[in-house]
């Protein structure tokens, strides 16, 4: 541990730290623009200059390592020069347009040259200008403000693992490109929107919408896969305007998805603003909320309770969920399921979270993944085992079809067998596994939605314990979900009781016409064609699939639009905040559902979103431990079946539209067509 | 004068047999083995003692820089690397020793390899040198042929393999860290220092990166004992040094002389003298492009070596002296100077990527007079700016030549501003 001297203020800072983490300790304020926490050293701005004692020159103090006894001055006019002067010659060539640019207000450059800039330009010559350049759908770029800090170069390279991201030419006329102005083929790419320092690369769905001292920031939880990730959503009026990463260093650190960032123009488009039923002529007619509700109660109490079902999809809250299985209780029916897709999976906590924890991730040393893309599920996820990767070039094999994961991984193939193989121990992967410290097993649902899912999860099983995966306080046993709701659901207990049917069995009932009232939460991703025997009743946002199937149609709220639980894949309890209110006559979902319990009468014990939590922490207590995780008790799970010889998939092909919020988004559409997935005319089919 | 007995570099002019034959027959790859036998540390210790420094430009002890290296070779094995970048405007010694010495320098490689325990050596060499380069691979086939190099090179029991490399024609690439980026198939931009190359150098490995004319001489130290070398020149300034003459003077050339040897007798005795006499002279760059220059008075006694010359506000640099008499246009001199610069810039720092451009800008205006005289004050500080505040040395030697200018010339500056001025002050009259 280096002891330090910077103004005269004695700091010690931990060993391979820098000049600069030296000087922030003793707080002293070092400006910046190329050095970024997460990112390499580039050390190319020359900003961060400070005075060592006995060195001839200023020294960049973010790229020095700090060593015991430096004494280091910040305060000297030689050091105030030295800023002023790199000031000024990034000045010199920067626009200047800062009342046309969508950085200002927020940008670095702007912030710093307050204190080190000059009132007027020394500089007479003609300013430099380059071409813009094309960064697809989501990245707007003004190359002219760039200041060639590499940030974002580093981050294609080293977090995003694509790198197409790169300087060209020297000297002033280099430039920062893609490689042949192609889209950056990242899932993370617009993150290097959040680190451009100046506008050279900002938003192109937010551009000139909005400015940052109009909005109103709310901290809340992302819903567009099962991570979690920690969102600021930035909203003006009933508008939500931008989504940004919030710091969260377990979960996402500061990066997000291009999807969880741009997927919120879907919000504005197919929402659901009023109840609807379905007429006569087959049409769905607006009504009222009094004539959809006591529709509804009219249907429920006509049908048998076996014939009532209910099924959440993917981005349900909690509390919802919760209302919801309170009342089909009441209704003495237990045919309810969260798992739209048929994933077999439930029961002992152990068996269906990410044990390790995300931010477990780092310690691993080994990496078997079943039957899971995570670069596509849980693109954020992805990148923390990339920096792994490396690092320590861990072994990491995947079962499944090849795909690009940003980091070299051995496909062992996506034949069944194969996880027999490793099961028995007998694969030379397994060998790899046992030898590990930390080893780690990724199960995701592409295994386990198969119809042999409950085996898979059996095997996946038997591999962490052969594997010794699961041992000396280390669980590396992980569920890498692709649905923010679906953990949640499982810690309630949405899925059926003793003799209650679960997705699988509503179908065949429903083919058989024992079916009568089928309830869908929010789930657009099941086959409707089974269920048209039934009444089906769709409580949601978005005016997708199950809106168009539905017979009576509930509006309800979307994430940013009422505060909300959810459980992310790791079994971290989170609590989502409303940002905006819901369109039109749109009400929070579980409201909607007390109201229709009041209208049966079959009373779900509260009045209240405190009152519904109170029960619900009452029943389970850990939804009271906020960013908390317990670690969950090891014990048997899965099923003990024969594999089916079906190759192993993968559960997401299109990474840009796997809800409805996303479906609805132009900005996703636009990606899809520039990333130029094969399955775009399925899509836009559906 | 130096005695022709004290030469190194025999066939510097290329009058004799450049091949491995001619090369043995002056005296190189006698008994290398021999050389080598003294062992890692005793060789780096003769270099050391005979007190030479780095030809590349930075005048850094050589044998201390090969002491860095780590004594003991782990995992990563050590590399020497040659930079035969030669780009310096004005110097053009190196060219000349892969022309005709090349086998100096390629014993030169397997001595101070064997010394830093490098199983291999890459020499870097410029990008527009294609028959140079040609000739060097054509000497390293020979000197493969012979067994001097690979398995067991000169029978001396040390495995030592030469590879060469071509740039692609960037000044920047001399720069020894750019070079090892440039080597590693990468952009060629010079790296953070610390960690140095001696801990952390090519593909992540001990390295130490040398000028040619250092490496090249070393056998021959070795040879002829490093009090022989240290008995030569100044003190702290030792040996003897390729200079390289251009500009006006009656007859240019590279010449091997001691160090420390006076500007005057150095330009009068080899070159001819200044072109119409030494009253004619205006101003000596001293050692390739990016040095101050020196008008004459500074000339008239200054001795050419490391010390007196940064005691004079300059420095010795690569020794590419260029003259210049009273015919030339010194403003114009410089601005092409800084034209070079801001078109060799990396672009990797700030400093050094903006204010390049706009030093050169500026100096285009000070040739024809279109400025204010206060933008000289200007010039001067943004030069200011840039010295010392880059990550490599360009953004200083971009910084350098238009100090020496303002330093010495500000008259002529001024006389240029104030007759543009009256110039305009007559046209906007009529």
């Amino acid at each position: 541990m280096p002891k330090l001297t910077v103004n005269d203020i004695e700091v010690e800072v931990e060993d391979g730290s820098t000049v600069l983490h030296a000087c922030e300790e003793a707080g002293v304020e070092i400006p910046r623009f190329c050095y970024h926490d997460r990112l390499s050293i580039a050390g190319n701005c020359r900003m961060c200059l400070v005075d060592m004692e006995r060195a001839p020159k200023p020294i960049a103090s973010c790229a020095m390592p700090a060593g015991d006894g430096m004494v280091i001055r910040t305060d000297t006019d030689r050091i105030k020069k030295a800023r002023e002067g790199v000031m000024e010659f990034l000045l010199i060539n920067h626009p200047l347009d800062c009342p046309i640019c969508d950085q200002g207000g927020e940008c670095d450059l702007q912030d710093q040259a307050m204190g080190y800039g000059f009132d007027e330009s020394r500089f007479s010559e003609n300013k430099r200008a380059v071409d813009n350049k094309h960064m697809g759908p989501l990245i707007s770029t003004v190359m002219t403000r760039c200041i060639h800090c590499t940030r974002c170069v580093r981050f294609a390279t080293e977090v995003a693992g694509v790198p197409e991201l790169g300087a060209i030419g020297r000297g002033e006329t280099m430039e920062i490109t893609t490689y042949l102005e192609k889209t950056l083929a990242s899932e993370l790419s617009a993150n290097v929107i959040d680190l451009c320092p100046v506008g050279a690369l900002t938003s192109r769905p937010y551009a000139f919408t909005a400015r940052p001292w109009e909005l109103n920031k709310v901290e809340t939880v992302d819903v567009m896969d099962a991570l979690g990730s920690n969102i600021r959503v930035d909203a003006r009026g009933a508008q939500v305007m931008r989504v940004l990463p919030s710091l969260n260093e377990d979960i996402n650190e500061e990066w997000i998805s291009d999807k969880t960032r741009y997927a919120i123009d879907g919000l504005r488009c197919q929402r659901l603003d009023r109840p609807y039923a379905r007429g006569r002529d087959g049409h769905l007619h607006p009504v009222s909320w009094d004539e959809a509700l006591k529709g509804l109660a009219a249907a429920l109490r006509k049908a048998k309770p076996d014939r009532i079902a209910a099924i959440a999809g993917n981005q349900a809250d909690v509390e919802s969920m919760f209302a919801l299985k309170n009342l089909m209780s009441r209704l003495g029916s237990s045919n309810i399921d969260c798992r739209q897709d048929g994933a077999k999976i439930g029961g002992n906590r152990a068996g269906y979270l990410f044990n390790s924890t995300v931010a477990g991730i780092d310690e691993a040393d080994a990496l078997l993944i079943i039957g899971s893309n995570p670069r596509i599920e849980a693109a954020v996820l992805n990148a923390r085992i990339r920096r792994n990767w490396l690092s320590s070039r861990m072994p990491i094999a995947v079962v499944g079809p090849k795909v690009d994961l940003t980091y070299n991984a051995d496909f062992l193939g996506d034949d069944p067998s194969i996880i027999d193989a490793l099961a028995d121990g007998s694969h030379k992967f397994s060998a790899k596994l046992k030898k590990a410290k930390r080893p780690m097993i990724i199960i995701g649902m592409g295994a386990l939605k198969r119809t042999d899912g409950a085996a898979m999860l059996g095997k996946a099983r038997q591999i962490a314990e052969v594997c010794g995966v699961v041992a000396n306080g280390w669980n590396g046993f992980n569920m890498l979900h692709d649905a923010a709701a679906r953990v949640g659901g499982l810690d309630i207990g949405f899925v059926p009781s003793r003799g209650g049917m679960d997705i699988a069995a509503m179908g065949k009932a429903a083919k058989a016409s024992r079916l009568d009232v089928l309830w869908l939460l929010g789930a657009d991703e099941i086959d409707f064609e089974v269920f048209s025997s039934s009444f089906v009743v769709y409580q949601g946002h978005h005016g997708d699939a199950g809106a168009h199937h539905a017979d009576l149609v509930l509006p309800g709220a979307a994430y940013t639009e009422k505060d909300g639980i959810y459980v992310n894949t790791e079994g971290r309890v989170q609590y989502a905040s409303r940002a905006a209110f819901p369109p039109g006559d749109a009400r929070e979902d579980w409201a909607i559902i007390r109201a229709v319990s009041g209208i049966v009468g079959k009373s779900v014990g509260f009045d209240s979103l405190v009152e519904l939590r109170a029960a619900l922490c009452a029943l389970h207590p850990h939804f009271a431990d906020a960013d908390q995780i317990a670690p969950a008790k090891w014990a048997p799970f899965g099923g003990r079946a024969k594999l089916a010889s079906s190759p192993v998939g993968y559960a997401i092909d299109n990474f840009y539209m796997t809800c409805a919020i996303s479906r609805a988004s132009e900005t996703m559409a636009e990606c899809v067509r520039a990333s130029g997935v094969e399955n775009v005319a399925a899509v836009a089919a559906e | 004068m130096l005695n022709d007995s004290d030469r190194i570099f025999t066939n510097i002019y290329g009058w004799g047999d450049t091949g491995l034959k001619g090369a043995k027959a002056r005296g190189d790859w006698n008994k290398t083995a021999k050389l080598l036998a003294l062992g890692h540390d005793e060789v780096v210790e003769r270099i050391k003692a005979s007190g030479l420094r780095g030809r590349g430009g930075a005048g850094f002890p050589t044998g201390l820089k090969w002491s860095f290296m780590p004594k003991v070779v782990r995992q990563r094995p050590h590399y020497l690397v040659v930079n035969a970048d030669e780009s310096e405007p004005g110097t053009c010694k190196d060219r000349d020793i892969i022309r005709h010495e090349p086998h100096k320098l390629l014993e030169g490689c397997l001595v101070a390899g064997f010394a830093m325990r490098a199983h291999s050596a890459y020499i870097y060499i410029r990008g527009e040198f294609v028959n140079e380069s040609r000739r060097l691979q054509a000497a390293i086939d020979e000197a493969y042929d012979a067994g001097l190099l690979g398995k067991n090179a000169a029978k001396s029991g040390w495995d030592f393999d030469i590879y060469l490399h071509r740039g692609a024609g960037a000044y920047i690439c001399g720069e020894e860290t750019a070079l090892l980026e440039s080597l590693e198939g990468r952009k060629g931009q010079p790296r953070l220092k610390p960690p140095f190359p001696a801990g952390v150098g090519l593909y992540g490995c001990p390295t130490t990166v040398n000028n040619v004319e250092s490496i090249a001489v070393a056998p021959t130290i070795l040879r002829r004992g490093a009090a022989w070398f240290s008995g030569l020149g100044k003190e702290n300034n030792t040996g003897t040094k390729l200079f390289c003459i251009s500009g006006h003077v009656n007859n240019p050339c590279n010449v091997e002389e001691e160090m420390g040897i006076p500007l005057r007798e150095l330009l009068e005795k080899h070159a001819g003298g200044v072109r119409g006499g030494w009253k004619n002279l205006l101003a000596v760059i001293p050692g390739g492009s990016s040095t101050p220059l020196m008008p004459i008075e500074v000339c008239a006694d200054i001795t050419m070596d490391f010390d007196a010359l940064r005691n004079a506000g300059t420095g010795l640099g690569t020794a590419g002296v260029i003259v210049m008499d009273k015919s030339t246009d010194v403003v114009q001199a410089i601005a092409r100077l800084s034209y070079f610069y801001k078109h060799e810039s990396c672009g990797q720092c700030t400093p050094c990527r903006e204010g390049t451009g706009w030093m050169w800008r500026m100096m285009e205006r000070l040739v024809r007079g279109e400025a204010e005289s206060h933008e000289i004050d200007t010039l001067e500080q943004v030069t200011r700016q840039i010295e010392g505040h880059t990550i490599c040395a360009l953004g200083d030697a971009a910084a350098w030549p238009i100090q020496g200018l303002i330093k010495h010339f500000r008259p002529e500056i001024e006389r240029r501003i104030s007759a543009r001025h009256s110039v305009d002050a007559v046209n906007a009259a009529e």
